[in-house]
């Protein structure tokens, strides 16, 4: 690993997968870009720790059932886990790979990112359809209302971030691994990672705490 | 093998062990109550710890300082904000009652 104060161009990196910069502009130009992308992660981060936030408050403001233990079901928030998090190594792969250059991989382990982000999203659709099936709906309690904003709101993020993956491929597809649109993988990945973080936050706030009732 | 491949394997394995541990007090009752509760969040936030270390590549020794300032601002916000406002609805919670 070549993490060192300074990278060849003399360039201090910002937090992220550290990229091999061709020229001193270039480095800059991309430093630049990742500390803004942080200050939109942080603004996100303050959402999501909001909602779960709400959520809390929500719990109490409960008229009657159901409850979380009525309607959380780790079944489905188990397997969720596990895609996002093994997503989230493969996505390393992908970033090492565009690090030394090496395009199948970049390809490959990007697609396989998305397609386990996919999954998460399916299984998140399922368990959605069935709470709608019981009418378990965010206009009958508080506690549900809080619910279904919490991991809708990071559902739909999952959601972009597949979309803008795989708008990311067809990119290096056209236009080849030229530095913009390296430095874009670098600023998706840590939107990924961020997801993973807020995913965290959220089976340790919601769903776990919410089985444990039962 | 590369040791930024090590990095994130090893960022892997000690989530997936947190995460396991973490649902197996929650499915199989290892632990009760209130321990089971803290111990659920302790491993929550560990996780998100490592996850922003092997992950998320945050390391203040090569990186800027603004970097930093970020992070804790944020922190900060979050604090206030979080923290606020399950004091003030929970105390006005408790009045209700």
């Amino acid at each position: 690993m070549t993490d060192t104060t300074t990278d060849a161009q003399g360039v201090r990196p910002h937090a992220g997968i550290p990229l091999e910069h061709p020229d001193a502009e270039t480095a800059h130009a991309t430093e630049r870009a990742v500390f803004g992308f942080w200050i939109f992660l942080m603004s996100d981060l303050v959402v999501f720790a909001l909602l779960l936030a709400t959520y809390a408050v929500l719990l109490r403001g409960n008229t009657g059932a159901p409850g979380p233990a009525e309607v959380i079901e780790l079944a489905y928030a188990f397997p969720e886990t596990l895609l996002l998090l093994t997503s989230t190594l493969t996505l390393t792969f992908a970033s090492v790979a565009l690090r030394e250059d090496r395009a199948r991989g970049v390809y490959g382990w990007t697609f396989l990112s998305l397609a386990l982000g996919a999954g998460f999203l399916a299984l998140e659709g399922a368990e959605i359809a069935g709470l709608i099936g019981k009418g378990h709906i965010p206009q009958v309690n508080g506690f549900l209302s809080g619910y279904w904003l919490a991991i809708g709101t990071h559902g739909l993020h999952v959601a972009i971030g597949v979309v803008w993956g795989l708008i990311l491929i067809a990119q290096f597809w056209i236009y080849g691994f030229c530095p913009a649109i390296r430095s874009r993988l670098v600023r998706f990945s840590l939107y990924w990672h961020m997801l993973d973080v807020v995913w965290i936050a959220i089976f340790t706030v919601i769903y776990l705490p919410g089985s444990l009732v039962s | 093998m590369k040791r930024i491949h090590a990095i994130h394997l090893a960022g892997y394995a000690a989530s997936l062990a947190l995460t396991l541990a973490a649902f197996g007090i929650a499915k199989f009752g290892w632990l009760d109550g209130a321990l089971a509760l803290v111990a659920i969040g302790l491993a929550g936030l560990v996780q998100a710890a490592i996850h922003l270390r092997a992950f998320l590549h945050l390391d203040f020794k090569g990186s800027q300082r603004e970097d930093l300032q970020l992070l804790l601002f944020a922190a900060v916000l979050i604090a206030i904000m979080v923290g606020g406002s399950l004091w003030i609805m929970f105390d006005l919670g408790h009045r209700m009652m």
